[in-house]
């Protein structure tokens, strides 16, 4: 009789410890990619009731990955792929990841409006005035192309920490992190738009979503494609495909182990369901409908690993990074 | 000897007290002025915010989590997670800070050991945060395995603040007469007995004063609570005491995540919209008036403990 009480006890304290137990999923990671993540969350913790909690830090991707190989994330927010560095840190922890591309971000060049030269900017244009050699010589805005007026060339860009930055001097100069030394920079992108929109003989490049934000103070340079096009950044011309080799897919990154949790992968399904919407709601640019299906497919079948090898990449299409098979 | 009835001698006089006043005015200038950088300075920032952030300041605002509508967003999360960490950071110094320094002053012999120790409090006053921020990592998160939670929050500022309230304590104490030191010793009470009846009751008053002030510091600080992993997005609040998973206790709480005040403000801050900055302002002077509301109770309490010591 007793040990029947005893037992309805401990019965009683497991079936309210799953009532208590609330699920946490951990995030962290690029401050890019935070306000994407961000409005999923939000919907997701409303779409369960508060069942679920969601928790986004902002570590910048490269601290974010040292928390994810760590273990102590279950999934990374990252505007560039994996690095190799990284990747063995998370082989040597034994984790595990899947890599899914959710949306674009399209790096906006941008002058002050009442710059009235500025039609559109070749990425060979850009490269004479960013490369590491342009350091201390080409201070001019005739150097670069002499149609130009002769007045000072200034230059304004995030920090090296960023994934901004890598990206940017990956696409003009062909190498990650390479770039002059002598611009204006600061990690927080609205410094960048108040320098910019102060000085008419400025030029910068940050976000898509600063300067759609800002489009009063700001314009937008649109850039010659390889098809020889020029093209205004828009969240059309990023999904048509033209706006290159200034668009690029960001990322998130799920650990293999945490997948195994039913609230991770609900979290998940969700991000790819809903995050080409919620990601146009915060000046981020979708992916392609079968590019989220593809992505959600890789996901199921649990394809761990990167598209990418541990390499900074230009101008791959998400469809095709999805096709490859992921290496870990 | 000067002759008093002699006029040359008297306008010499009246000269060098003419020049002497005259410094004196300049003196007193130069010095409402220095007084003027720092208050209009502040009073200016202050104002802007206000203006800005004050009609965005509602119920809902203090209610509401979180979110990436500027208009629906709050600081629900963010000013329960100020006032928890405060909360552990006050339990964690004010004793340990107090006992140190009344150690110091009392009981620790004058030696060269005590020498150094003295010289390192008063460094340590000067260390950056980020350096705390970077040890708690190490210690707190890691070593004792705290994570990255309230407590490992609440004891880093501690730690941060803890010379300050030292040197508080031993400050408070030197400002008592020796007098009272002597009497009560000539009565044979022995060094704790003077403490504890004597020296804590008059000191307090110093005391607190000196511990709102490290508090003050310490609400502010980013650095140090980034570093050890506080988030930027939290959209629930820690378990309230008794409430969460068997065995439910009293501090669950503390091993919560969480985000303060100045993060959330500062991600405001970064964000394109510009509605956000306004949201930032609010923050903002949701913060600046929590350190006067602290430090208003500091001059209150202070004053009626005052009135109670009669030597």
């Amino acid at each position: 009789m007793k040990s029947l009480k005893i037992a309805a006890v401990v019965a009683a304290a497991f079936a309210s410890a799953s009532v208590y137990a609330q699920a946490l999923i951990k995030i962290d990671g690029s401050s890019t990619v935070f306000p994407v993540t961000e409005a999923v969350a939000e919907d997701f913790q409303k779409a369960k009731k508060g069942n679920v909690r969601v928790t986004v830090g902002i570590s910048g991707t490269g601290g974010g990955f040292k928390k994810f190989c760590r273990g102590e994330t279950d999934i990374s927010d990252a505007s560039r792929p994996i690095l190799k560095k990284e990747m063995e840190d998370c082989a040597k922890a034994g984790i595990k990841y899947v890599e899914l591309p959710v949306a674009f971000d399209a790096l906006t060049v941008v002058v002050n409006p009442k710059n009235s030269f500025i039609k559109q900017l070749t990425v060979a244009e850009l490269k004479k005035m960013w490369e590491p050699g342009a350091q201390g010589k080409i201070t001019k805005w005739n150097q670069v192309n002499p149609a130009w007026p002769d007045a000072p060339l200034k230059l304004f860009g995030p920090g090296a920490d960023s994934g901004t930055f890598d990206y940017f001097t990956e696409a003009v100069n062909g190498k990650s992190k390479s770039s002059r030394g002598d611009f204006t920079a600061s990690e927080d992108d609205n410094v960048l738009v108040q320098g910019v929109s102060r000085d008419n003989n400025a030029l910068g490049f940050f976000g898509f979503a600063y300067y759609d934000e800002n489009k009063g103070k700001l314009k937008a340079v649109p850039i010659v494609n390889p098809k020889g096009k020029a093209v205004m950044p828009s969240i059309d011309a990023v999904m048509a495909g033209e706006y290159e080799p200034l668009a690029r897919p960001i990322f998130i990154y799920v650990s293999a182990k945490s997948m195994d949790r039913p609230e991770v992968r609900e979290f998940v399904e969700f991000y790819l369901k809903e995050g080409g919407k919620l990601a146009k709601e915060v000046k981020y640019v979708p992916l392609g409908a079968a590019d989220y299906k593809h992505a959600l497919d890789n996901f199921s079948k649990k394809k761990t690993g990167t598209a990418f090898g541990g390499e900074a990449e230009v101008g791959v299409k998400v469809a095709d990074l999805l096709k490859r098979n992921p290496k870990e | 000897m000067v002759n008093a009835a002699d006029p040359n001698a008297i306008r010499a006089v009246r000269a060098i007290i003419a020049r002497a006043k005259r410094w004196d005015l300049f003196f007193a200038l130069l010095g409402i002025l220095s007084l003027m950088v720092g208050v209009l300075t502040f009073s200016v920032l202050f104002l802007d915010m206000a203006i800005q952030g004050v009609p965005r300041l509602d119920l809902e605002f203090f209610t509401s989590f979180p979110s990436r509508r500027a208009a629906n967003a709050g600081i629900l999360s963010a000013w329960v997670g100020t006032v928890l960490v405060m909360l552990v950071t006050a339990l964690a110094a004010v004793p340990l800070g107090v006992a140190a320094g009344v150690y110091l002053e009392e009981y620790a012999p004058k030696n060269w050991i005590t020498d150094i120790i003295e010289i390192n409090i008063s460094n340590l006053a000067g260390i950056p945060s980020i350096v705390y921020g970077l040890l708690a990592l190490g210690l707190f998160v890691y070593y004792f395995g705290f994570g990255q939670s309230i407590l490992s929050a609440g004891l880093t500022l501690a730690l941060l603040i803890l010379p300050v309230i030292i040197v508080a304590t031993r400050e408070a104490i030197r400002a008592i007469p020796q007098s009272i030191h002597e009497g009560s010793y000539a009565c044979g009470a022995t060094t704790w007995q003077t403490v504890r009846d004597h020296i804590l009751p008059y000191s307090s008053a110093g005391i607190l004063t000196g511990v709102i002030i490290g508090m003050a510091r310490a609400i502010g600080e980013t650095a140090p609570i980034i570093t050890i992993g506080a988030l930027t997005f939290i959209a629930f609040l820690p378990t309230a005491p008794f409430s969460g998973e068997p065995p439910a206790g009293l501090f669950d709480w503390i091993f919560a995540p969480f985000t303060v005040m100045p993060i959330q403000m500062f991600n405001w801050t970064s964000r394109p919209e510009a509605a956000f900055t306004v949201n930032a302002a609010a923050a903002g002077f949701v913060l600046v008036f929590m350190t006067l509301a602290m430090n208003g109770l500091a001059i209150y309490v202070r004053y009626r403990l005052r009135k109670n010591i009669k030597w």
